[in-house]
């Protein structure tokens, strides 16, 4: 059994980690009401691109003209997969649970003879995935230092991967990241963003007004959509700041708990032993004196 | 007096403006526009720009970096990706700004690094120019 000193140093270990989970816990609190905030905040944009882009694209989909982001390269050969994920750990299963399903992906694109390029956002991702796959990863966008990411973060990511499709460096694109729910649910989540996806019920516009167009639909469209690649990717962004924060917050409440549940049951041990101590010292004392 | 619409002003990352405006001076590509009350709707790509809100409150001037316009019966929304009140953009910073940026690309160690240098300098003078 363990001395006295050791419990007694355990427990005080115990204690200082459970102090700085607990601080972790806060900060994540903090942060997470922060990062709602932001992700509120850009709504408002993302809803009214999304409709004007739904609109155009049900019209002009079937068009022999449609730009490429809207009608794809017509091949499905490349994937490009675009993965999000946080750029520390202690944050429960949150950067697993998206490389989890980035993983999946890949290996079952590769099965069916497809070939996979990765492009991380955020080093644990990159991290995780480099085992499997270090000869996909095309690279890696550190957001390491950004404290509360902006549109330019997104944008600088969304012009990379417009460089690589124009390049021709692959046909279809989907972004991976964390879908946040609420502090204990956070879904990751896979979303083809090239070509875009329009869902089936879009063509119904919500007012149907005659529009005038200037200059014209095509080129709107085509103004459109790289801008859309960005916005999708800050949202995905925003959304993954979120979802880390809950999952952090949600991780050291409870590591913290069970901490309290260590230093317990060693506090407990602790007792125990220092009585059995005094009882045999005593019964020493009792035994010598009777020998007498 | 000119009846008021709703005008919104919105960017990626937060909602900048919603006011009642009378009239909105918008620099569509294809030239300047003033949307006015009950206007036809209209779809339009916008060039870097100021727009010139007026409203109840006194006449707003406000820088945009492109973007996009709609007019719909709701009123005028404009979708920017760069929006700056012409009144907070200082111009002695901005030219040391664009001066700075210039040294960036001269000292770009990447590819990468360059063309994001070339970029910002890009927008910091279309900024110049119309302000």
């Amino acid at each position: 059994m363990a001395s006295l000193k050791d419990l007694r140093l355990r427990i005080a270990s115990v204690k200082a980690t459970q102090k700085i989970t607990k601080a972790m816990q806060l900060v994540a609190a903090a942060k997470l009401r922060k990062a709602q905030l932001a992700a509120e905040a850009a709504r408002p944009y993302a809803e009214r691109m999304e409709k004007v882009l739904y609109g155009l694209s049900s019209t002009l989909k079937s068009s022999p003209g449609a730009p490429r982001l809207l009608a794809g390269t017509g091949a499905s050969k490349v994937h490009l997969l675009i993965v999000c994920t946080a750029e520390r750990g202690l944050c429960g299963g949150f950067n697993n649970s998206i490389v989890r399903i980035a993983r999946e992906r890949a290996f079952a694109l590769s099965s069916e003879g497809k070939d996979v390029k990765i492009l991380c956002v955020g080093k644990k991702g990159n991290d995780a995935l480099r085992r499997n796959f270090a000869s996909w990863i095309v690279g890696l966008v550190e957001l390491r230092g950004v404290k509360q990411i902006g549109y330019v973060n997104a944008d600088e990511v969304g012009k990379r991967v417009l460089a690589m499709f124009e390049a021709g460096e692959f046909d279809i694109a989907t972004l991976f990241y964390a879908r946040f729910k609420s502090v204990i649910s956070q879904i990751p989540t896979a979303t083809q963003i090239i070509p875009v996806e329009v869902p089936a019920d879009a063509a119904v516009k919500s007012d149907g007004a005659a529009y005038e167009y200037e200059p014209d639909e095509t080129a709107i469209l085509s103004d459109l959509l790289p801008r859309n690649i960005s916005v999708q990717i800050f949202r995905a962004m925003l959304e993954n700041a979120a979802s880390e924060q809950g999952a952090r917050m949600s991780a050291m409440d409870n590591a913290t708990r069970n901490a309290g549940d260590m230093i317990r049951k060693l506090t407990l041990t602790y007792n125990k032993t220092r009585q059995a101590q005094i009882t045999k010292e005593l019964i020493e004392i009792v035994s010598g004196a009777e020998a007498l | 007096m000119a009846d008021a619409f709703k005008f919104e002003l919105v960017s990626p990352e937060r909602l900048v403006l919603a006011v009642d405006a009378r009239s909105v001076v918008v620099p569509g590509s294809e030239g300047e526009m003033t949307v006015l009350a009950r206007h036809a709707p209209l779809m339009s790509t916008l060039r870097p720009g100021v727009l010139v809100v007026e409203g109840d409150g006194g006449t707003r001037r406000i820088f945009v970096g492109g973007g996009f316009a709609e007019v719909g019966a709701q009123g005028l929304t404009i979708l920017a990706e760069d929006a700056v009140a012409v009144e907070d953009i200082d111009r002695a910073k901005l030219e040391q700004d664009i001066r700075n940026g210039e040294e960036d690309v001269r000292d770009a160690k990447s590819e990468d690094a360059r063309r994001m240098a070339m970029m910002k300098v890009e927008r910091l003078k279309g900024m110049a120019a119309v302000v």
